[in-house]
């Protein structure tokens, strides 16, 4: 039955060989060989619409048809997608990089003036430390400078009021020196006096001053 | 019935709208009519519409899953093009995003048992083909004049070289839709084609019996891997034609090679 439909087929129609070779191969694994026939006239039958009963995708006659449809829904396809959905699309894609491009230039801008105020704060800071220093060296040199100067005329009181004691010191010893020979004088006459006699005193004087010479 | 493999493609009148010219009898004139082809290329573009509508309706800055997909699927494509055929191509962006879309919807909506495959089809692959090649050469002769020509003569090639390499690329450009075409129909004819024999065989053998339905676990377990073969095509394919799509584009912008 298989070969008979074969060979209707070939006679037929060139195109359905290949395609019904095929068909009444699987049948014959699925191990049903009085399968084709009826199945071949369901497939017509099913085919309907006047449609040839070829290989449906080499079938001209469903041809127009697709290609009608196909435009229908194709187009409509493109104007739906290229008016409303994708220009959609896009625009959520670009207010979403715009939106993350300005946030991250806040961003930016704000790391910027963080940066500003951590530098200004920094001079600030060294700025009032080399103030501090300044400071500190100005008092320390001006107490050093007025201790020197206290100390210097502490010390000039100091020289003048022992140069002036070793004045004194000097005038005293001079003029203790100058008791001793009228001492040793009034010695000299009291000894003499007792020993020999009353002596003048100028003579007692000049002995001394002899003595004292030598 | 249920086994035929070639019956999933059988493109069934859902109802007519008569012929065009013809002399009155049967098979003569155009028929046109809204067939299950029909029908599945408009539940494609109503679910593609609707779905990328749908999602992106809150237009939220942070997007919820739904609009995340919509988003991914935009700058898949838009990145697909622009690597392709250059910021300059981006204007054919909906062209080629509308390709995309429509097969990839086209051959998952395949997918699902007893749904009709539009891309199985060579007359809307070849359809889609031509109108990348019309809109490629429209645009070449529109945007570059005579000189889009140059296409078929690359720089640098000595003269007496020329004779020879400016036929191979005229074939070359006008073998261009047939390749597209061909390459989606096959892929997706062949691939549903092997799924439906390999599960008709577990059901043919697994009413035979004990010894049948232990000889069906093979088939099934290949049924389960092709199924995946064949989610990964369907994917694979709409990529395929939407990147040469672009590149094709890209040919129209910038002729010469």
């Amino acid at each position: 039955m298989a070969r008979i439909l074969i060979a209707q087929a070939d006679g037929s129609e060139a195109e359905l060989h290949v395609p019904a070779e095929d068909q009444i191969q699987f049948d014959e694994v699925g191990g049903d060989h009085s399968q084709p026939e009826g199945h071949v006239i369901e497939g017509t039958e099913a085919h309907g619409g006047g449609h040839t009963d070829v290989f449906p995708p080499f079938d001209a006659s469903t041809f127009p048809s697709q290609i009608l449809w196909l435009a229908i829904s194709f187009a409509a396809l493109y104007f739906i997608m290229s008016r409303i959905a994708l220009p959609r699309i896009g625009e959520i894609l670009e207010v979403r990089r715009d939106r993350i491009e300005g946030d991250l230039a806040e961003a930016d801008r704000l790391r910027q003036k963080t940066d500003q105020a951590i530098a200004s704060y920094e001079e600030a800071l060294s700025d009032a430390r080399s103030k501090a220093h300044e400071i500190a060296e100005k008092t320390r040199s001006e107490i050093k400078a007025d201790l020197d100067a206290k100390r210097a005329k502490v010390e000039a009181d100091l020289s003048k009021k022992m140069s002036a004691a070793e004045a004194r010191i000097a005038e005293t010893k001079t003029e203790a020196l100058g008791h001793v020979d009228a001492i040793a004088a009034e010695t000299a006459q009291a000894l003499v006096g007792q020993l020999v006699g009353k002596v003048p005193v100028k003579a007692a004087r000049d002995a001394v001053a002899k003595v004292t010479k030598e | 019935m249920a086994n035929d493999p070639i019956h999933q493609f059988v493109i069934q009148d859902i109802f007519t709208f008569g012929t065009i010219g013809g002399d009155g009898h049967e098979g003569s004139g155009i028929s046109l009519a809204f067939t299950n082809s029909a029908l599945f290329m408009v539940l494609t573009t109503g679910i593609v519409a609707a779905y990328l509508i749908l999602s992106t309706r809150g237009r939220g800055l942070v997007p919820t899953r739904w609009q995340l997909t919509s988003e991914l699927m935009y700058e898949f494509v838009a990145n697909m093009v622009r690597s392709s055929a250059g910021t300059e191509g981006m204007r054919f962006f909906p062209f080629v995003f509308s390709i995309f879309i429509f097969i990839f919807v086209g051959n998952m909506l395949g997918m699902i048992p007893y749904f009709f495959t539009i891309t199985s089809h060579i007359i809307v692959t070849f359809a889609m083909a031509m109108t990348v090649m019309t809109v490629v050469v429209a645009y070449g002769f529109i945007r570059n004049g005579p000189k889009f020509l140059k296409l078929f003569v690359p720089a640098g090639v000595p003269s007496y070289l020329l004779i020879l390499v400016t036929p191979i690329e005229i074939i070359s450009f006008l073998s261009r839709p047939i390749s597209l075409s061909v390459r989606l129909f096959g892929n997706m004819l062949a691939g549903h084609i092997t799924l439906k024999v390999f599960t008709g065989f577990v059901v043919t053998m697994g009413s035979l019996g004990f010894l049948g339905i232990l000889g069906a676990a093979l088939p099934l377990l290949m049924g389960v891997a092709l199924t995946a073969l064949e989610f990964m095509v369907a994917a694979v394919q709409a990529y395929v034609f939407a990147v040469l799509t672009s590149m094709y584009l890209n040919d129209a912008i910038h002729p010469s090679h």
